[in-house]
């Protein structure tokens, strides 16, 4: 498949966005940049002190864009201010807005989220909304104005998969805008199932920059996105509870 | 006087403004992916040579770092 996805009226050839978080250095975060073919890389905002530089330069080096988040965000109010100094640092409209509601499991709070996706879009940002794969919410930040949903398939970091790959698929169902997995990708066969379910495409931190071999993984991610998608395109067969031959049984001689 | 700059308290000169703050952080004025916020709102970079300081500023001075 070589069609291209749109976000925001922006065409993307890559189905496959990359989160820079987790790397061991700059390096090897550059040549999985390379193997991925991503053309979003997510980048968070820290104090300077805190935040060696050299990532935006490399990001830009690479042809990507940049895609801040509101990491660490606990509330609305400090996701709407990190997304107006993310925009001044970055000149650019584009947030992925994250709005934690507990450090244990790092899974989103979907009120305060609605709340800042709200605010956002008001100011003129182009809104990239990670939640919960909750499809009535899905289409609450789509009608709110969200260029993109990102629903999770298990929590950040944890490589647990797609947990409820029925929830994904009524997203793309309710989901009028572009659908990215988010957060629970392990492995290629997370990646394929997401594209499968109807994703648009999915994004990959830890799953790279944790692996063996970031290079490598990042690489096979991008094959199964692409597998993934052209399956979709396809059509897959029904599912059915007892074989079904696929050699006709006219013609059969007498033995 | 004296501001704090990304939660340090430190003493600048009278006149000081949002640029030299983010000098003060240690980051180059100059450098691209840089953003200031000076008591919780977000200074332009065009403003920072022209936004002064004031006896007690909060200033955060922030750059890109690895994100999911």
């Amino acid at each position: 498949m070589d069609d291209v996805l749109e976000i925001a009226g922006t065409p993307l050839r890559s189905r496959l966005l990359l989160g820079s978080g987790g790397f061991q250095s700059l390096e090897l975060f550059a040549d999985a940049l390379t193997a991925s073919g991503a053309e979003i890389v997510t980048v968070a905002l820290r104090r300077v002190e805190d935040a060696p530089g050299g990532l935006y330069d490399t990001i830009a080096a690479a042809g990507a864009r940049t895609l801040p988040n509101t990491a660490g965000c606990f509330t609305a109010r400090e996701a709407c201010q990190t997304a107006r100094l993310a925009r001044e640092a970055f000149e650019t409209d584009w947030v992925k807005l994250e709005v934690i509601g507990d450090r244990r499991t790092l899974l989103p709070d979907s009120l305060e989220l609605l709340r800042a996706a709200e605010t956002l879009v008001g100011e003129g940002f182009v809104v990239l909304a990670y939640t919960n794969d909750d499809p009535i919410l899905g289409r609450r930040l789509a009608d709110a104005g969200c260029a993109a949903v990102m629903p999770l398939g298990a929590p950040i970091g944890s490589g647990l998969g797609i947990r409820n790959p029925h929830a994904i698929e009524l997203m793309r169902e309710m989901v009028d805008v572009p659908l990215v997995l988010d957060a629970g990708i392990g492995t290629a066969s997370d990646a394929a199932l997401a594209m499968e379910l109807g994703c648009d495409a999915v994004l990959a931190a830890s799953a790279i920059s944790r692996a063996g071999s970031p290079r490598m993984m990042a690489s096979a991610l991008r094959d199964a996105v692409r597998a993934g998608h052209a399956a979709r395109a396809a059509g897959r067969i029904p599912r059915v509870r007892h074989g079904q031959a696929s050699t006709d049984d006219a013609g059969m001689p007498a033995l | 006087m004296m501001v704090r700059i990304n939660g340090v308290a430190r003493t600048v000169v009278e006149r000081a403004t949002v640029a030299d703050a983010v000098s003060a952080a240690g980051s180059d004025p100059a450098e691209r992916g840089i953003a200031a916020a000076l008591d919780g709102r977000v200074v332009a970079r065009a403003e920072w040579t022209a936004t002064p300081l004031h006896e007690g500023a909060e200033i955060e001075v922030v750059r890109a770092t690895a994100g999911g």
